[in-house]
C-alpha cells in the first residue's frame, strides 16, 4: 500500500468545521464520487445493473436515493441527462468508480470523481436563513432528498437537501473550496 | 426570465447561455456539392425576428442540456421548452 | 402643546415612543426626537423648517412630504467611509447618534452664497447648457467644464471605500404583495390563511401604510391598531414572511422582483460581519401591486417655501409622528381629501386659518373658514413660510397667515412597477390620475390606491379580492375573507394643476423645474413627454418625479392643447429608490470578487515563497524565488536554465481534462478537432486542434487514449469551459445519435508536468516497477494508466510544452501535495527545480509553441504553420469554412520567430512589423508579434508572431514597431522553434 498522505479540500491533515449561533458548517472530505452515464440504447441493462451496483435505482432528476453501506450511506443523485453522480464512504469506496465499473460495464460510462468534488455540511435550526443568501436554489421548499445544481458566490455546486431545513451539503467543485468555506461562514455570522 | 425546463422545472436564465437562432441545428452536409455557400448562410445569415424566435440555451449551471426555446424577442414570453436532443432528432439529425 | 425638552411643536398621541429619547446632530446642532421618528419628524417637532438648499437655484427648502418621494429634504447622513449623500429625510429612521448635514449650501444651510443663482434665474432656465458655454471652443475644456462640474451635483460622495457589506439573497414565494397598507395587508391575510407562501414587503419600518397617517377607523379599532394586528398575525404565521424595510426596486421578467432590505440603516453601527442591506430575488408565481398612491401638488407662484408641503403629509407629521409643522396652518385643494388635513389638525388643537378650494362647489368645513372658487397665488417667507396670498372667486386678494400649507392636487396611484417593463398606465378621469395599464408584468395585479381605488373599504376589499383571484390562477384555494367596515368616500376631484400668474411656480423641486420652462420647452418644440423630461430635466432627479411628472405633461398638454392621455408618461425603470452600487455588488468586491481556485500544490508552493499570478479564478505560481533573488529574472532564467539542463517540476492542473467515453468517442473526437484521431491508438496521446465552425482556431491540446473507448482530452486553462459547452452542443445538438459520453476531470487530478533530460530518471523513482517506462516501452507520445509510489493510482502522458523529454503524471488530487513533495525528494539528486508559469512561458516561447496569444479568435490552422493538419477527407467542425479564399490567401500571416539585430534590445509582444523601406503605417502593415520572452539559452530576447508570408523570409530584417511607447527594434525573421528544432531531446 502507498504511503502517500492525503490533505483535505481546505489544505489540512483533518477536516475543519465552525460554529456559528446555531449552524454548523462541516468540511466533509472522506466520501467517494463517481459519475455514471448511460450509453445509448442500453436503458434497461443500465439500471439492472445500476441497481446491482449499488443497491438502489438511479433516481429522475431533482430527487436523491440513498442506501446504507457499511458505517455510512451510499447517495445516488441525478445530474443530467442519463447522467448520475454516486457517493459513498471513502474508506469501503475510495476506488469507487472501479467498483461501479466493474459492474456496469459497458451499459454506462464511469468517470472517478472522488477529488472533483469538496463536500460542506450544513446542520442546524437555521441553515435555510444562510443557504437563501447564497443559492437562488428554494431551500426553504426542500425536502430530505431533494437535491438541484446551483451557484453559490460564482461556483456551481450541488446543493442537496439530507433533512428538511435543518441538514444540507453543498458539493462544489474542491478547488474552489478554500473560497466556499469562507461564503458559508461569511453569510453564516452575516444572517444568523 | 425564467426557463421551463422540461426536466428539472422553472428556472432562472441566469444558469444559461445563449448562443442563438435553433437553425444552427441545422449543419449542412460537408460532402454537399454547395457546401461552401451553405456553411456561410449556416454561419452567418439570420433573420433576427422581433416576435416570435426559436433559439438555443444551454444550461451551463445546471445540468448541462440545450435546449430549444420559443421565446418572443419583444414580449420575452416564453410558449416552449424542448430539449435540444429531441429537437435536434426530429430534425433528422442523427450521428 | 409645545414641550421644550423633546420638541417645540409636539402634539399628544402619535405612533412614536417617548419613552426612547433619541440625541442626534443637524448641521452641527444637537437635538433630540422619540423612537418611531424620522429624522424629517423630529427636525419639524424642534422647529427647524429649513432642510435643504434647491439644486439649480439654491433656494431655501423644507420637507415637502412624509415618504420616499421627497425631493427637498435631502442630506447626508452618517460621517466619514459612511456618509452617505442625498438621504431623504423622510424616510430616514432616527436613531441614538445620528448625525446628518444639510446638502448644496456653501458656506450654511441659512446663508447660501450660491444662491446668486437664484437672481440669475431668467439666465439659467431649462436648456440653458444647451445654448451657453460655447463660445470661444477652447474655453469648454480648461475654464467652463471645470466650473461646471464644481458648481453641479446633488451631494458629495466621501470619496472613501464603503466599510458596510452587503448581501444578496434569493427568495421563492406563490404570491409577492409589494405594500403593506390596507389592500396589502388584507391581501396577505387573505393569501395567509389559505396555507399558500406569501411574502409581503414594505419600504416602512412600520406596516400600515396611510393607516398609520390617517384618522380612519377600520372595524371598531384605530387604523393603526388594525394594521398592527394584521402584522402581528402574519409574523406568527410560518408560510408569510413580512418584510419591512424592504423596497421593492424593479419588476423583472416572468414574476422575477428585486428587493432592498434594510437590516442596519436604523442602527448607530452595525453588528460586526451583518450586511448593511440585502439585495432580494424574488421569484414569485403571482404578485400583487398595492403600493398605494404618492399625493401631488398645485403649483403657483412660490409655492416651494419651507413649510409648503402635501396635505397628506401636513397631517401625517400630526397623526403618526405628533407634530405640529406650524401653529397656524391652511390648505389648499381641489378635492374632498385635503379637507382631512384641516379636520385633523383641528382636532389636535392648531388653528387652521382657512381652506382654499379651487372648486366653485367646495363643501363647507366645520373648523375653518372654506374659500371655494379660490386658489394661492403667491408665498412670503424665505426660510420659512409666513404668509400666503389668495385670489378668492371674486378676484379679491388677501394675505393669509400660516406657517405651514398642506396642498393637495390629488393622488397619484403608485403604478410605477407595473411600467417597469414599457407597459403604459391608462388615464381616468374619474379621479384625474393614471391606473395600471391593461398589460403590465406577467402575474401583477394591483389592489387598493395603487390601482385608483382611494377609499379604506375599496383598499381592504380590493386587496382580499386580488389574493383570492390570484391564488385561484396557480390552483390554490383561497377563502374571501370579509373585511371590517371602513370609510368608503368617493373621490370628488376636480383637476386643476397650476395657478396662472406671474413668478415662477415649481414643478420639479428637486431640479428645480417650473411651469415656465414647460413653456419654454414647448416654445423649442421639445413638446413629446420624452423630449420634455430630458430638455428640462423635470423628473431626472432622485426622486425621478414622483411629485412632478404627473404635473409637467398636465401643464404640457395644456400649452399643446392635447389631453392628458395624449401627452402620455415617460417611461418608468428600476429601481423605484435610489440604491446603494454596493447592495448590486454584494459580496463581489475586492478580495472576494470572485472565487479563488487553488491547485493542489498551493500549500507547498507557498511554503517555497513562490510568487503567484491570477490565471483566471486560479492562482498559479509564477516563479520560484531562491535566497539571494532579487529581480524575477534572476529566478525565471534559472528555472528554464536548471529545467533544460537537468530536471524541473510544474503543476499543470489548471489546464482542462475532459473525459470522452463511448462506442463512438472516437468518431465525435475526430469530428471535433480538424486532425484525424478515429485511429489513434490505445496507448498513444496526440495534439489536437479544434476551429471554430468558421475556421478559425478555438482550442488546443492533447488528448489521449486511454482504453478502446475512453479517452482524455486537456483543453488550455482559459477555454476549459468554452470547449466543454462546444462539445455538448456538438454531442446533443448536431449528432445526437452518436454514443459518446463527457464530462469534466479538471479538479479530480492533480497533474504535474517533470520536464528534462533527467525527468525520466526521477519518475522511475516513484512509478512502481510493474510499469516500463524506458524509451521503447514508453515513447514520445504514449500515455497509460500506472500506480506510483507502493499502489496509488495515477496516469502518465509522455507530452512535452517545454520541447524537453517530459512527462505529466496524475494522481487524484488529495494527494497532489504529497506527490510534489515526493517527486522533489525522488529529484533532489538530480538538483530537480520547481518552475513557475513565466518559466514555463519562457520555455513554449523558445520551443515555438503556439499558446493563448497566437490563438487569439481571429488566426487559423493555416496562421499558425498547421494549415496541413486541416483533414479534408473527413468532416470536422471549421474545415469547410477554413478553405475560405479570405483564409487562404497566398500572403496569409505566418507564425515565424523573431530574434533582435541588437541582442540588448527586448522584443515586445504586440508590436506590429514594417519592412525596412515601407512608410509606417496601417497600409504597410506586415504583421505582429504575439509574443516575447528573454531567453536565457540564446541569451537574447526573442518573440513569436505572425508575419505575411512569413515561411518564406526567414533571414530578413524587418522593423519591430511600437507606437504606444514610441520605440522601435529591427529584428530578424526566423524559424520559431529557436531551441532543438529537430526535436531530438522531445525523442530521448
Amino acid at each position: 500500500m502507498h504511503d502517500l498522505v492525503p490533505l483535505t479540500p481546505l489544505g489540512g491533515d483533518s477536516a475543519q468545521s465552525e460554529t456559528i449561533r446555531n449552524v454548523t458548517i462541516s468540511e466533509m472530505p472522506d466520501f467517494a464520487y463517481a459519475s455514471m452515464a448511460m450509453r445509448l440504447g442500453r436503458k434497461t441493462g443500465f439500471q439492472r445493473a445500476a441497481k446491482k451496483a449499488t443497491g438502489i435505482s438511479p433516481p429522475p432528476p431533482g430527487e436523491s436515493a440513498a442506501i446504507k453501506v457499511g458505517k455510512g450511506m451510499l447517495t445516488i443523485f441525478w445530474t443530467g441527462a442519463d447522467q448520475w453522480m454516486v457517493e459513498a464512504p471513502y474508506a469501503s469506496h475510495f476506488d469507487l468508480a472501479a467498483q461501479l465499473g466493474s459492474t456496469v460495464k459497458d451499459n454506462a460510462s464511469v468517470t472517478e470523481q472522488n477529488d472533483g468534488w469538496a463536500r460542506f455540511d450544513l446542520t442546524g435550526d437555521d441553515c435555510v436563513s444562510v443557504l437563501e443568501r447564497l443559492s437562488a436554489a428554494d431551500s426553504a421548499g426542500m425536502q430530505a432528498g431533494a437535491v438541484t445544481r446551483t451557484t453559490i458566490e460564482h461556483l456551481g455546486c450541488f446543493l442537496l437537501c439530507r433533512k428538511a431545513a435543518t441538514h444540507f451539503s453543498v458539493i462544489c467543485p474542491r478547488s474552489g473550496a478554500a473560497s466556499m468555506y469562507h461564503a458559508l461562514l461569511t453569510m453564516a455570522q452575516s444572517a444568523l | 426570465m425564467i426557463i421551463h425546463h422540461p426536466l428539472l422545472g422553472p428556472r432562472d436564465s441566469a444558469e444559461f447561455t445563449y448562443l442563438g437562432d435553433a437553425n444552427l441545428i441545422d449543419r449542412p452536409d460537408w460532402q454537399d456539392k454547395k457546401a461552401a455557400d451553405k456553411f456561410y448562410e449556416y454561419q452567418y445569415l439570420r433573420n433576427n425576428p422581433a416576435g416570435e424566435h426559436q433559439e438555443l440555451w444551454y444550461h451551463e449551471a445546471g445540468d448541462r442540456s440545450w435546449l430549444v426555446v420559443t421565446r418572443n424577442t419583444v414580449t420575452h414570453e416564453i410558449t416552449k421548452v424542448e430539449l435540444a436532443r429531441d429537437v435536434a432528432r426530429a430534425r433528422g439529425r442523427s450521428k | 402643546m409645545s414641550d421644550a425638552m423633546t420638541g417645540l411643536n409636539r402634539l399628544d398621541g402619535g405612533l412614536i415612543d417617548r419613552s426612547a429619547e433619541l440625541n442626534f446632530r443637524f448641521d452641527g446642532k444637537s437635538l433630540e426626537g422619540y423612537g418611531g421618528d424620522t429624522l424629517a419628524s423630529a427636525l419639524l417637532a424642534n422647529g427647524v423648517r429649513l432642510m435643504g438648499r434647491s439644486f439649480k437655484y439654491h433656494r431655501p427648502r423644507g420637507v415637502l412630504s412624509a415618504g420616499a418621494e421627497e425631493p427637498n429634504a435631502i442630506v447626508a447622513l452618517r460621517e466619514g467611509a459612511f456618509t452617505e449623500p442625498n438621504t431623504r429625510a423622510t424616510t430616514a429612521e432616527l436613531f441614538d447618534g445620528l448625525v446628518a448635514r444639510s446638502q448644496n449650501r456653501w458656506p450654511s444651510l441659512a446663508f447660501d452664497a450660491m444662491a446668486v443663482n437664484d437672481i440669475m434665474s431668467d439666465f439659467l432656465t431649462a436648456g440653458f447648457y444647451y445654448k451657453t458655454f460655447m463660445w470661444p471652443a477652447k474655453f469648454w475644456e480648461k475654464i467652463y467644464e471645470p466650473i461646471i462640474r464644481h458648481a453641479a451635483g446633488l451631494g458629495a460622495l466621501s470619496g472613501m471605500s464603503d466599510p458596510d457589506c452587503y448581501d444578496k439573497g434569493f427568495l421563492h414565494c406563490d404570491l409577492l404583495i409589494i405594500g403593506a397598507g390596507p389592500a396589502g395587508l388584507a391581501a396577505a391575510l387573505t393569501a395567509g390563511r389559505s396555507g399558500a407562501r406569501v411574502i409581503i414587503a414594505d419600504e416602512d419600518f412600520l406596516p400600515g401604510g396611510r393607516l398609520n397617517a390617517e384618522t380612519i377607523a377600520v372595524g371598531d379599532a384605530a387604523g393603526a391598531e388594525w394594521a398592527a394586528q394584521v402584522a402581528a398575525e402574519l409574523a406568527s404565521m410560518p408560510n408569510v414572511r413580512l418584510m419591512t424595510r424592504t423596497t421593492v426596486i424593479g419588476a423583472f421578467d416572468h414574476g422575477i422582483y428585486g428587493a432592498v432590505e434594510r437590516v442596519t440603516d436604523h442602527l448607530a453601527t452595525a453588528p460586526d460581519g451583518t450586511a448593511r442591506q440585502v439585495l432580494w430575488r424574488i421569484y414569485s408565481k403571482r404578485s400583487i401591486l398595492c403600493a398605494g398612491s404618492i399625493e401631488r401638488p398645485i403649483a403657483f407662484a412660490n409655492n416651494d417655501r419651507p413649510g409648503i408641503m402635501q396635505a397628506g403629509a401636513l397631517r401625517a407629521y400630526a397623526n403618526r409622528w405628533a407634530v405640529a409643522a406650524a401653529s397656524e396652518v391652511a390648505v389648499f385643494t381641489n378635492n374632498d381629501d385635503g379637507h382631512r388635513t384641516a379636520s385633523d389638525l383641528a382636532a389636535k388643537g392648531v388653528k387652521v386659518t382657512a381652506i382654499i378650494d379651487t372648486r366653485a362647489d367646495a363643501p363647507d368645513h366645520g373648523d375653518a373658514e372654506v374659500l371655494a372658487g379660490a386658489c394661492v397665488t403667491d408665498s412670503r417667507g424665505r426660510l420659512g413660510l409666513s404668509k400666503i396670498k389668495v385670489r378668492s372667486a371674486d378676484g379679491s386678494q388677501r394675505w393669509i397667515k400660516c406657517g405651514a400649507l398642506g396642498v393637495s392636487g390629488g393622488w397619484n396611484p403608485n403604478v410605477h412597477l407595473t411600467c417597469h417593463q414599457r407597459g403604459r398606465p391608462v388615464w381616468n378621469e374619474a379621479i384625474a390620475a393614471f391606473v395600471p395599464g391593461a398589460v403590465g408584468p406577467v402575474g401583477l395585479s394591483s389592489a387598493g390606491a395603487a390601482s385608483g381605488m382611494f377609499s379604506t373599504a375599496a383598499a381592504l376589499t380590493g386587496g382580499a379580492v386580488a389574493a383570492v383571484n390570484a391564488l385561484g390562477e396557480i390552483g390554490i384555494k383561497a377563502k374571501a375573507m370579509a373585511m371590517p367596515e371602513a370609510e368608503d368616500a368617493p373621490v370628488s376631484i376636480t383637476a386643476f394643476w397650476h395657478v396662472t400668474g406671474k413668478g415662477r411656480a415649481w414643478l420639479d423641486q428637486q431640479n428645480d423645474v417650473t411651469v415656465k420652462d414647460v413653456k419654454l420647452a414647448h416654445q423649442e418644440n421639445f413638446q413629446s413627454v420624452e423630449h420634455l423630461k430630458r430638455y428640462t430635466t423635470l423628473g431626472m432627479a432622485t426622486d425621478q418625479g414622483k411629485t412632478s411628472n404627473i404635473a409637467g405633461l398636465a401643464v404640457m398638454a395644456e400649452i399643446a392643447g392635447k389631453t392628458i392621455p395624449e401627452v402620455g408618461t415617460t417611461i418608468y425603470r428600476p429601481p423605484y429608490t435610489p440604491t446603494a452600487i454596493g447592495a448590486f455588488g454584494g459580496r463581489s468586491r475586492d478580495e472576494t470578487f470572485r472565487p479563488v481556485r487553488l491547485t493542489p500544490s498551493h500549500k507547498w508552493a507557498s511554503e517555497q515563497g513562490a510568487v503567484f499570478v491570477e490565471v483566471g479564478m486560479w492562482m498559479r505560481a509564477q516563479w520560484f524565488p531562491q535566497a539571494g533573488e532579487t529581480e524575477w529574472r534572476q529566478s525565471v532564467d534559472r528555472e528554464v536554465l536548471a529545467t533544460r539542463r537537468s530536471v524541473g517540476v510544474c503543476d499543470v492542473t489548471t489546464l482542462g481534462k475532459i473525459d470522452v467515453q463511448g462506442a463512438d468517442a472516437a468518431t465525435f473526437l475526430n469530428r471535433i478537432y480538424c486532425n484525424g484521431f478515429a485511429k489513434l491508438p490505445v496507448g498513444k496521446t496526440r495534439y489536437g486542434l479544434m476551429l471554430r465552425e468558421d475556421g478559425i482556431v478555438m482550442d488546443d491540446g492533447t488528448t489521449a487514449r486511454l482504453g478502446e473507448t475512453q479517452f482524455v482530452m486537456t483543453t488550455t486553462t482559459a477555454n476549459a469551459v468554452g470547449v466543454f459547452r462546444h462539445m455538448e452542443f456538438a454531442r446533443q445538438c448536431l449528432w445526437p445519435d452518436l454514443d459518446v459520453q463527457i464530462i469534466s476531470t479538471t479538479e479530480a487530478w492533480a497533474q504535474f508536468a517533470v520536464a528534462g533530460p533527467n525527468s525520466r530518471k526521477v519518475l522511475e523513482k516513484i512509478v512502481d516497477p510493474a510499469f516500463d517506462i524506458s524509451n521503447d516501452a514508453f515513447p514520445f507520445m504514449a500515455c497509460g494508466e500506472i500506480t506510483v509510489c507502493g499502489g496509488l493510482r495515477a496516469r502518465l502522458f509522455r507530452i512535452s510544452f517545454s520541447g524537453e523529454l517530459a512527462y505529466e503524471i496524475a494522481v487524484p488530487t488529495r494527494y497532489g501535495d504529497a506527490l510534489i513533495r515526493r517527486l522533489m525528494e525522488a529529484g533532489e539528486e538530480f538538483d530537480i527545480t520547481p518552475y513557475g508559469m513565466e518559466a514555463l512561458g519562457v520555455m513554449r516561447i523558445e520551443k515555438g509553441h503556439a499558446a493563448g496569444n497566437e490563438l487569439n479568435g481571429t488566426t487559423t490552422a493555416l496562421n499558425l504553420g498547421l494549415g496541413r493538419m486541416v483533414s479534408k477527407t473527413k468532416d470536422s467542425i471549421g474545415s469547410i469554412l477554413s478553405e475560405r479564399e479570405g483564409l487562404t490567401r497566398d500572403d496569409a500571416l505566418i507564425q515565424v520567430g523573431f530574434k533582435p539585430v541588437d541582442p540588448n534590445d527586448p522584443v515586445v509582444a504586440g508590436s506590429h512589423l514594417m519592412n525596412i523601406d515601407d512608410p509606417a503605417n496601417a497600409a504597410h502593415d506586415q504583421g505582429y508579434i504575439t509574443s516575447a520572452a528573454y531567453s536565457p539559452c540564446l541569451e537574447s530576447s526573442i518573440g513569436i508572431g505572425f508575419l505575411e508570408n512569413g515561411a518564406t523570409r526567414k533571414g530578413e530584417i524587418i522593423r519591430a514597431m511600437n507606437p504606444v511607447e514610441g520605440s522601435e527594434i529591427m529584428v530578424e525573421v526566423v524559424s520559431a522553434h529557436f531551441v532543438d528544432p529537430e526535436g531530438e531531446r522531445l525523442r530521448a
